[in-house]
């Protein structure tokens, strides 16, 4: 067997395959938060809970109006889209002038009453969803077994991150959107409804994050604390990436996946908490994170 | 009395008689439940008060201060007091080394930092299986004899303890926020750049306030690691950060009283909402929700503004 | 601070109200009445090996006991341990203190350990049917515990010991990583040892946290093991066997091993994918005519859910409880230690496990049976799904007295 520092070879690519596979929904999670942060300045601490909503959207869709895993896919994320939208409508648009300490404490307690709602109507451990019958197989890469629907997540993800970073970089809405991160009382001069702007902003955001729930579901168990778990590391992430940019979390969300993916290899008890290490490193050593603009 | 206000001194005598009260009336597990979540509330509420700093880590010495004093008193033998002192100089000694890197941080940086500290704690609490043992905790502890003699097993000797402990905290608190240091912190909370100017060194101050933090978390985790008798990952997990959070924020930040009455009211609610399964998460993640809204002075804050004085 | 008054008088209403149940003042008036507590996981991994059929077994004894004829008034109270010692062990300790008898079911080691400690603190029976760990009736064992089921000894010697004996020498353990998990783990490779077989490796994962279990999976893959030994339970069995067919592990020739598996995890599974799997059990619904009418009987309660071996010493534990309890009276019934010490007097016999006894270290027992799980064209009826292997008597089953240091056995 080929060995690489001291470790067989399959394991070594499995591991980093992955690490692919979990950054793919750090990157997705942390895009969204970046998105979000960016324009409202708020810390949106219940995108993991909108993850968690979007993956049991899918299964109750599935459930209850027959909607298969492709029209979830798309449904999914317009249902909890719009639900983010009178949230920030309801909720989130009342602290917008209150320190941004405030913003994350709203949303901590929106995405407890989510969650325990969850766990009230699944219990802990949720329900199990299947992959598409068209994605359930196994292809054998000669290093390893990869079940397909594994390898769709990630160009799926990747897809997913590119179209996001296209939009917001190169169309006129994205432009609109930078400008109103920039100077929203000007845009505002310009006619741009801002207030609409922004509250839209939030819907894609949680978008995505429920776009990234559909991908799991069929993935992990779908179960309440599947965000909670989550939220943790993409918070991580976003701090390590430099809070506000698209670009930075989208890479350092691949980054960590795999570097969880090694530590895995090398040290498998260090995997949980090697994103923390490395966070506290970056804060310390670079405040705005690595790709952050502002220092 | 002691540099209390005539109002704080009357909330203050009635903070007593309910503490010598509450045994008879309720059960004597839950007060001291309270009163240890109400140590641990009212160090957060110096950081998040004084000092106008979120931390999203403060389990960290909270659960630290409980290994530390379980991990004494039932493999090494310490009696309760030594255990509870050496849980509390553990929590100080970590915050530290920890506030010492996280106070060069404002904000929203600062409250992630203490976050990610706060992490790597409880994976190292995870790991650490000889010491914590791991997911089955430190379980079995034996409260022991006070100072070698006064046995602590019923639970209204415990509690005798426990609320000196508490209120000595309450008098430790009130005198810290009203003594000159107290004064220069809200100073740097209010206007750090003035006071760099006047010569202050700001850090430190800070710093001094992070420990002392610190220092009421490991001393409420140890206590309550002798009241319970067994400490597990979840005292050092960051649902136990929210929860102390929320604890303030209910009570009103930056008030002597307020974190009392808020930990009596979330403990109590998980307590006797356990039954209700996970409708006690709802329920806590609304408050947030109504405090952060439309009740930002909290229970207490908001009743010395009516009264106009300070609570 | 007229809201703190306030509260605290909400706090004493709460407390009347929501725990309301008769302590021992109601049973001063002349009644013979009991409380029963049933501590398990009614909402997370362990939730189908114990959680509500449990209770529903519970509530059968009592029935089968013939209860209200012999004019006793029996409570039955449940409570969620969320799989947290520290919850487990807080709600064990309100229990005792408000009256509770006895303390039944506790799936999760941690917890049943941490229960333990509480138990002969207060000095109160307490039945853990449901732990696995043998730490129970060894060094942790105490004079108010009684373990009824199984343990950790018999699944490790019975199932890993088949393993080994059909050729399985080298080994790769998922262990969930607390005293259960541990402990199998452990246990299950000395056995190995013991027959000249090697472990190459172990990943123990966080519980009860991790659903996805691909990168340990991959770890065994890679350390080219004959026996995939899965150290874990419920849920976490179930998704392990199910991802283990994902990625291959099965197809590449490595068996599986599932140390602790319980029917109603076949269930989950489907025979499809559990087909084949090799496990012991002391208990089956369809082993005999008496356990065919045990589970009829308590079916109705229960009907979506076939009670399992942990779900049965429920049912056997409770009625040897309030057999002992008639014997010594009701007023006794609050001091444990004679409970049990009567409990450890008298043989059992119920429908479930048949004729069988309580060791002095609190060991219930019963012998235990190897299985295996039918293919799916022999399954006929519903939840019909083993073949049985061998069967152990008590003796071989459970670890020789005085040899895991239980301080109650004098040597």
């Amino acid at each position: 067997m080929v060995m690489i520092f001291g470790k067989p070879l399959p394991l070594l690519f499995g591991q980093l395959l992955l690490g692919i596979i979990n950054g793919s929904f750090y990157a997705m999670l942390s895009m969204g938060l970046a998105i979000i942060f960016g324009l409202l300045r708020i810390i949106n601490f219940a995108h993991g809970a909108m993850f968690m909503v979007g993956a049991f959207v899918t299964w109750a869709l599935l459930t209850y109006l027959h909607i298969g895993y492709w029209g979830a896919l798309i449904c999914a994320p317009v249902i909890v889209g719009i639900f983010g939208i009178a949230l920030e409508r309801l909720f989130i648009r009342r602290i917008y002038k209150l320190d941004i300490l405030y913003g994350l404490l709203l949303t901590f307690g929106i995405a407890q009453v989510l969650q325990g709602l969850a766990t009230n109507y699944f219990g802990v451990s949720g329900v199990s969803y299947d992959p598409p019958a068209s994605l359930a197989r196994v292809v054998n890469l000669g290093f390893m077994y990869l079940p397909v629907y594994r390898g769709f997540v990630v160009i799926a993800a990747i897809l997913i991150c590119f179209c996001t970073w296209f939009v917001i970089e190169k169309t006129r809405l994205g432009a609109l959107l930078r400008a109103a991160t920039e100077n929203p009382s000007l845009v505002q001069a310009f006619g741009v409804n801002v207030p609409r702007l922004i509250a839209l902003t939030f819907g894609g955001g949680v978008a995505l994050a429920a776009l990234a729930g559909v991908l799991a579901a069929p993935l992990y168990s779908v179960n309440p604390d599947m965000g909670s778990d989550l939220i943790d590391t993409v918070f991580a992430v976003v701090v390590i990436g430099g809070m506000g940019s698209i670009g930075g979390a989208v890479l350092t969300g691949f980054g960590l996946g795999v570097i969880e993916g090694f530590t895995d290899v090398f040290y498998p008890p260090g995997s949980a908490v090697v994103v923390f290490v490395v966070m506290a490193i970056v804060l310390l050593a670079r405040p705005a994170g690595l790709f952050g603009k502002t220092a | 009395m002691l540099g209390f206000s005539r109002t704080q001194s009357v909330a203050l005598a009635v903070l007593v008689l309910v503490v010598i009260a509450a045994p008879f009336l309720l059960y004597p597990i839950v007060v001291m439940q309270v009163m240890c979540y109400a140590i641990f509330a009212m160090g957060t509420n110096l950081l998040m008060g004084s000092v106008g700093l979120l931390s999203l880590g403060q389990a960290a010495y909270f659960g630290l201060g409980g290994y530390v004093a379980g991990y004494l008193v039932q493999s090494v033998g310490l009696t309760p007091e030594l255990g509870i002192i050496a849980g509390g100089a553990a929590g100080a000694l970590l915050g530290t080394g920890f506030g010492w890197l996280a106070i060069r941080r404002q904000d929203i940086y600062f409250a992630m930092v203490t976050l990610a500290l706060a992490q790597i704690v409880y994976f190292a609490a995870v790991q650490a299986t000889g010491f914590t043992g791991g997911e089955n905790g430190i379980q079995g502890i034996a409260r022991g004899d006070l100072f070698g003699h006064l046995p602590l097993k019923s639970d209204h000797a415990m509690y005798v303890v426990v609320a000196v402990i508490f209120l000595a905290g309450v008098v430790f608190v009130h005198r810290i926020v009203n003594s000159p240091f107290g004064q220069v912190v809200k100073a740097v909370r209010d206007n750090e750049p003035r006071m760099i100017s006047l010569g202050y060194r700001t850090d430190a101050y800070k710093g001094m306030i992070f420990v002392l933090a610190a220092l009421f978390a490991g001393v409420a985790g140890a206590t309550k690691a002798m009241v319970m008798g067994i400490v597990t990952l979840s005292d050092v997990g960051a649902t136990t950060s929210g929860l102390v959070v929320l604890m303030v924020l209910l009570g009103g930040i930056g008030t002597i009283f307020g974190p009392i009455v808020g930990a009596a009211i979330v403990v109590a609610m998980q307590y006797y909402l356990a039954p209700f399964g996970a409708w006690v998460i709802v329920i806590q993640g609304a408050i947030f929700m109504v405090c952060v809204l439309v009740f930002r002075r909290g229970i207490i804050g908001e009743v010395a503004f009516r009264l106009r004085t300070p609570l | 601070m007229t809201i703190t008054r306030r509260a605290t008088i909400g706090t004493a209403l709460a407390a009347t109200t929501a725990v309301a149940w008769p302590g021992f003042k109601a049973r001063a008036a002349g009644k013979k009445s009991l409380t029963i507590g049933v501590c398990s996981d009614f909402s997370g991994v362990y939730s189908d090996i114990g959680g509500k059929t449990s209770v529903a077994c519970v509530q059968q004894a009592i029935e089968d006991f013939g209860a209200s004829a012999k004019g006793y008034d029996i409570k039955v109270i449940q409570g969620d341990h969320q799989n947290k010692p520290d919850v487990g062990a807080g709600l064990a300790r309100q229990w005792f203190d408000n009256g509770v008898d006895m303390l039944i079911d506790v799936p999760n080691s941690a917890v049943g350990l941490a229960i333990a400690n509480v138990a002969v603190a207060k000095n109160k029976t307490y039945i853990n049917s449901n732990s696995a760990t043998s730490l129970l009736t060894g060094k942790k064992c105490n004079a108010d515990t009684i373990h009824w089921t199984y343990d950790t000894y018999m699944l490790s010697h019975s199932t890993g010991g088949a393993m080994v004996a059909s050729g399985g020498k080298t080994w790769f353990f998922i262990t969930a990583n607390y005293a259960f998990g541990q402990l199998l783990r452990d246990q299950t490779a000395a056995v190995v040892r013991a027959a000249g077989g090697k472990v190459l490796g172990d990943a123990a994962y966080p519980f009860p946290q991790t659903t996805d279990f691909s990168s340990f999976l991959l770890q065994a893959q890679s350390s080219g093991a004959q026996v995939l030994g899965l150290a874990n339970a419920g849920k976490d069995t179930v998704n392990s066997i199910k991802q283990a067919h994902q990625f291959g592990i099965t197809q590449s020739g490595m068996k599986i091993a599932g140390l602790l598996i319980y029917i109603n995890d076949v269930h989950g599974m489907g025979l499809e994918i559990a087909q084949g799997l090799v496990l012991t059990e002391s208990f089956y619904w369809n082993l005999n005519d008496r356990t065919r009418a045990f589970t009829k009987r308590v079916l109705p309660k229960t009907p979506n859910n076939y009670p399992s071996m942990a779900q049965a010493g429920c049912y056997s534990g409770t009625l040897h409880f309030l057999k002992a309890v008639d014997v010594i009276g009701v007023p006794a019934a609050s001091d444990g230690a004679q409970v049990v010490t009567q409990m450890k007097k008298m043989p059992t016999d119920d429908d479930a496990f048949g004729k069988c006894y309580i060791r002095e270290d609190g060991r219930f027992m019963c012998p235990s049976f190897l299985f295996r799980v039918k293919k799916p064209g022999e399954s006929s009826i519903p939840w019909d799904y083993y073949n049985l292997l061998h069967t152990t008597p008590a003796e071989q089953t459970f670890a020789p007295l005085a040899t895991e240091g239980c301080p109650l056995v004098k040597a």
